[in-house]
């Protein structure tokens, strides 16, 4: 369950954020969290409303972009398959991820006076 | 405040982060990092389920290892300090962390074990992560590699039900092969043809801690690391 250790760290960081621009209240939330990152959305989404309540983001609804796992041939030979040997069936280089590990504070919408 | 219309409701102003959202943790694990490197201590991040063998890994390292190169034990453990009194009988400095609640180690947690272990003239540090395969494989620490423990035990089907952790690992220790005589359904075969599924750089070392098998390589795999910060991927990939 480090969901809710993901989800403390969200809230320092969007109070900094808040902080900053002086914002009386957060209004929405967007995270990116790739399906290869170890974080399990419905948890994140559960710790985040179990935290939320009397914060500043207790109005803020969580937004996730879901992004998929992709892997390619680092020598440019294309996509390789999940599910398959992670090697480029061409030059037999070891397959490098390039999306899908994010775990990104993307967007805050703040409410400021 | 909203000046359009002059009815005094607040702005609603979208503000673009895009920031990592561990990124505290990036920066303690950087931090971490910069002191072993300081200080020329490799640095293994041993991982693996409860019971995998990691502990008893860390005893028969030290007794291979220990006499000619400095060994260090951070042990995250959610409670007691058994494993760090394990490894300190096998003649290795170590300090326990207990995490309470926590199911993984992260940086900070690491620093904060660093200030009680005499870590600076260590050849190698193993920070043994709590026991668990889902958690401990989000949170860098500023290792040098990441090491799992499989055991025989566990099933062979391990790396796909936890690929993010596998994935992540430049070695995995398959622990407890003298238990195989006993495990007639098990084929190692079939362990590094899942493991090749979700590492793409995969490399397995069989051994056991108990009888000695496979320390001698797997000793043999730790000081090809490098010092300091090599390429412990290439290096791995060099080992048979």
């Amino acid at each position: 369950m480090h969901e809710y250790s993901v989800v403390q760290a969200m809230f320092d960081q969007i109070e900094a954020k808040a902080l900053e621009r002086r914002a009386i209240a957060v209004r929405r939330v967007r995270v990116r969290i790739g399906r290869a990152a170890g974080v399990d959305v419905a948890l994140l989404r559960t710790a985040y409303d179990t935290f939320r309540a009397h914060t500043i983001c207790e109005n803020a609804p969580l937004d996730v972009d879901e992004v998929a796992e992709r892997w390619t041939c680092p020598a440019g030979h294309g996509d390789i398959v999940p599910g398959r040997r992670l090697v480029c069936v061409t030059c037999n280089r070891p397959a490098r991820l390039v999306e899908g590990d994010e775990i990104v504070l993307e967007q805050l919408e703040l409410e400021v006076p | 405040m909203c000046d359009s219309c002059g009815c005094g409701d607040p702005d609603i102003v979208p503000v673009t982060v895009h920031e990592r959202i561990l990124a505290n943790n990036d920066r303690a694990a950087r931090h971490n990092r910069e002191h072993f490197h300081d200080h020329h201590v490799t640095v293994i991040n041993l991982m693996g389920s409860p019971g995998s063998g990691k502990t008893a890994v860390l005893e028969a390292t030290a007794r291979l290892l220990g006499p000619s190169a400095r060994l260090g034990v951070l042990v995250g453990d959610l409670a007691t300090d058994n494993d760090a009194r394990r490894v300190r009988a096998a003649g290795i400095d170590a300090e326990a962390i207990t995490t309470g609640s926590a199911c993984h180690l992260d940086a900070e947690m690491v620093h904060r074990g660093l200030h009680r272990l005499s870590w600076r003239d260590l050849d190698y540090l193993f920070i043994e992560n709590v026991g668990n395969l889902v958690c401990p494989a989000v949170y860098d620490l500023g290792q040098d590699v990441n090491v799992v423990a499989l055991s025989v035990t566990e099933g062979e089907d391990k790396p796909l039900k936890y690929p993010i952790i596998f994935r992540k690992a430049d070695l995995v220790l398959l622990t407890k092969i003298d238990l195989l005589p006993a495990l007639k359904d098990v084929d190692v075969a079939r362990i590094e043809e899942n493991l090749s599924l979700v590492m793409p750089r995969p490399t397995m070392i069989p051994v056991s801690a108990t009888a000695g098998q496979g320390i001698e390589l797997w000793v043999r795999w730790l000081r090809g690391i490098g010092h300091p910060h090599g390429s412990p991927c290439a290096t791995a990939a060099g080992h048979p």
